[in-house]
């Protein structure tokens, strides 16, 4: 397989991986399945090349669509915490009027940004850096959320939104409003979310209305990858198992598609991976249970012969 | 300090499952004061708890700690001067969390959670301290996960953090019930020197009918939402156990019934 392929995957794994982080942080550090990630996605790319294409500085398009993402996370938030919506209907509430919205943004289904300047233009124009700048660019940006989200988790406000997925008749207790904690950590996920989607739109040349669709899917496959690889024992190696996830989710697809499988499939791909990985610990434990059993059946026939002798 | 008056409060009303589980509570208690609270089953004591930390609300009556009404203050902003600890002891902590992310939180009660640094040096210093008190060996496990540590060692952490910004009330929710009985006398006299050492106020609901007549200074019983029976100074040291059982039959009318109540000290 050649280097750009490769390189192709880590450039991916390297962008997606805020949403990644996005998703790490409703699913695993909230406790909070939240489905609006789907819609988020879209809707940073619809930002980012709207504003674009109306001339605006490709990083204050980033700009925006980070704050248009930490608004769909403020909106379900809200749904759950003051309608007390059930999280998985608050998220999927917000996904569906995103359809309609990031359609509303966009003007039509797909944007193209191929002749347009972006962020990656101005690194791909480096010589010297030639192939690697893309590459590059976005492990810097990977390493500086990576970076700003360790540190935030340690501050006072971050470690409530950490026992509120905890615990939250504890930290209610220590006088902590846990509905704040959950839209302050809704609105830092879809954040991160969006800021991913508008660098994929970037980095791909494209917005697409039906680019977020099972965003949510691919980024827990990407955290389960992580975990298993990496681990979870700390918060800082939690965190680069989510990016670590999303680079091999990347090659794992890029090697997939090599092989032949169409791109359509991927979705099917993806969801396999989920439950394949979701079913992993169950199995292990009958196996387990199982050895145990038949070693306490030998045990047993074992002292029944010597007591028969 | 703490004042209930005219308190009480239904719960699931007008449905088949209406149960009232507090009628009419009046209960002064006065600062320094430490309360056991014992009754049969059901008869509101938890309830009782709840209802001063605000997790539930009241239909009628006033909850007034310092003078202050406190009656509609929602749950997080009682917690000011309210220092908890629950009964189960996966309850009071977070398991995700190292002892220190755990203390550092509860040091932070009542205060806004702000951009600023979760834990100071300094304040691992504090911590090392405070925890070398619990003689459990906890002092050099700061970075441990809670999730790593025995019921009996949450429990205790659990103490130290509803006291380790001093609360002006203390609640005890059965926090040793769950406990295996060597690990709960450890945790109960744990408590006990660290309510003495800084003389806090505290209501404690206890199963064991003998640590409510030896421990803290006042003792009530609850019956179906009412205080039937209020003990205090001389009269409570001369009491005994099985006083306590013919007292609760007269007023009550019907057999001590609590599954779970221990007659004897553990």
């Amino acid at each position: 397989m050649s280097l750009s392929v490769w390189l192709g995957a880590l450039e991916q794994g390297l962008l997606w991986g805020a949403m990644v982080l996005g998703v790490y942080l409703t699913f695993r550090v909230l406790d909070f399945p939240d489905l609006t990630v789907d819609g988020a996605f879209t809707l940073g790319a619809a930002v980012a090349a709207k504003l674009i294409l109306s001339g605006y500085d490709p990083w204050l398009a980033l700009l925006a669509a980070i704050l248009g993402g930490a608004l769909a996370g403020l909106v379900t938030g809200l749904l759950h915490t003051q309608l007390k919506v059930a999280p998985l209907l608050a998220g999927i509430l917000t996904m569906i009027a995103l359809y309609s919205i990031n359609l509303r943004i966009m003007g039509q289904a797909n944007l193209s940004l191929l002749r347009v300047e972006t962020i990656f233009t101005g690194v791909k124009g480096y010589t010297a850096l030639v192939p690697f700048g893309p590459a590059l660019l976005g492990a810097l940006l990977a390493a500086l959320v990576l970076i700003l989200l360790y540190l935030f988790l340690q501050t006072e406000l971050g470690m409530g939104i950490r026992a509120t997925g905890d615990n939250e008749q504890m930290i209610r207790s220590l006088g902590v409003n846990t509905a704040t904690m959950k839209l302050v950590g809704l609105a830092i996920a879809n954040a991160l979310v969006a800021f991913s989607g508008g660098l994929i739109a970037q980095y791909q040349g494209f917005a697409d209305i039906g680019m977020g669709i099972g965003m949510i899917i691919a980024g827990l496959a990407a955290v389960i990858i992580g975990e298993a690889l990496v681990g979870s024992q700390t918060l800082a190696r939690a965190l680069l198992a989510a990016v670590i996830g999303s680079i091999l989710y990347r090659a794992i697809i890029s090697l997939v598609l090599r092989l032949g499988l169409p791109a359509t499939d991927l979705k099917l791909l993806t969801s396999l991976i989920v439950v394949m990985a979701m079913a992993f610990p169950l199995v292990r434990q009958r196996l387990g249970l199982r050895a145990l059993r038949l070693r306490s059946e030998q045990d047993a026939a074992a002292n029944q012969r010597s007591q028969d002798l | 300090m703490l004042q209930l008056i005219n308190v009480a409060r239904t719960f699931n009303p007008g449905s088949v499952n209406e149960k009232v589980a507090l009628r009419e509570i009046n209960l002064h208690v006065s600062p320094g004061e430490v309360v056991a609270i014992i009754g049969s089953n059901g008869a509101g004591k938890s309830t009782l708890l709840n209802v001063v930390a605000g997790v539930y609300e009241i239909e009628a009556g006033k909850v007034l700690l310092d003078g202050q009404d406190i009656t509609r203050r929602p749950e997080h902003l009682r917690a000011t001067w309210i220092g908890r600890v629950f009964q189960d002891p996966l309850r009071g902590t977070a398991a995700s969390m190292t002892i220190a992310e755990n203390l550092a939180l509860a040091l932070r009660r009542g205060r806004p959670r702000r951009l600023r640094r979760g834990i100071t040096p300094a304040e691992r210093q504090l911590f090392k301290k405070r925890l070398a008190l619990l003689g459990l060996g906890l002092e050099d496990r700061l970075g441990t996960r809670v999730g790593l540590l025995s019921g009996g060692q949450r429990q205790a952490l659990t103490v130290l953090m509803a006291t380790i910004a001093t609360p002006k009330l203390l609640l005890l929710d059965e926090h040793t019930a769950a406990l295996d009985p060597r690990t709960a006398r450890t945790v109960m006299e744990l408590s006990e020197k660290i309510i003495a050492q800084h003389r806090l106020t505290t209501l404690m609901v206890t199963h064991n009918l003998e640590q409510a007549l030896r421990a803290g200074t006042r003792t009530i019983m609850m019956h179906e939402g009412r205080i039937i029976l209020d003990l205090s100074g001389p009269e409570r040291m001369r009491t005994k156990v099985a006083d306590l059982l013919k007292m609760f039959e007269q007023v009550s009318g019907s057999a001590f019934a609590d599954d779970r109540v221990l007659l004897t000290g553990s």
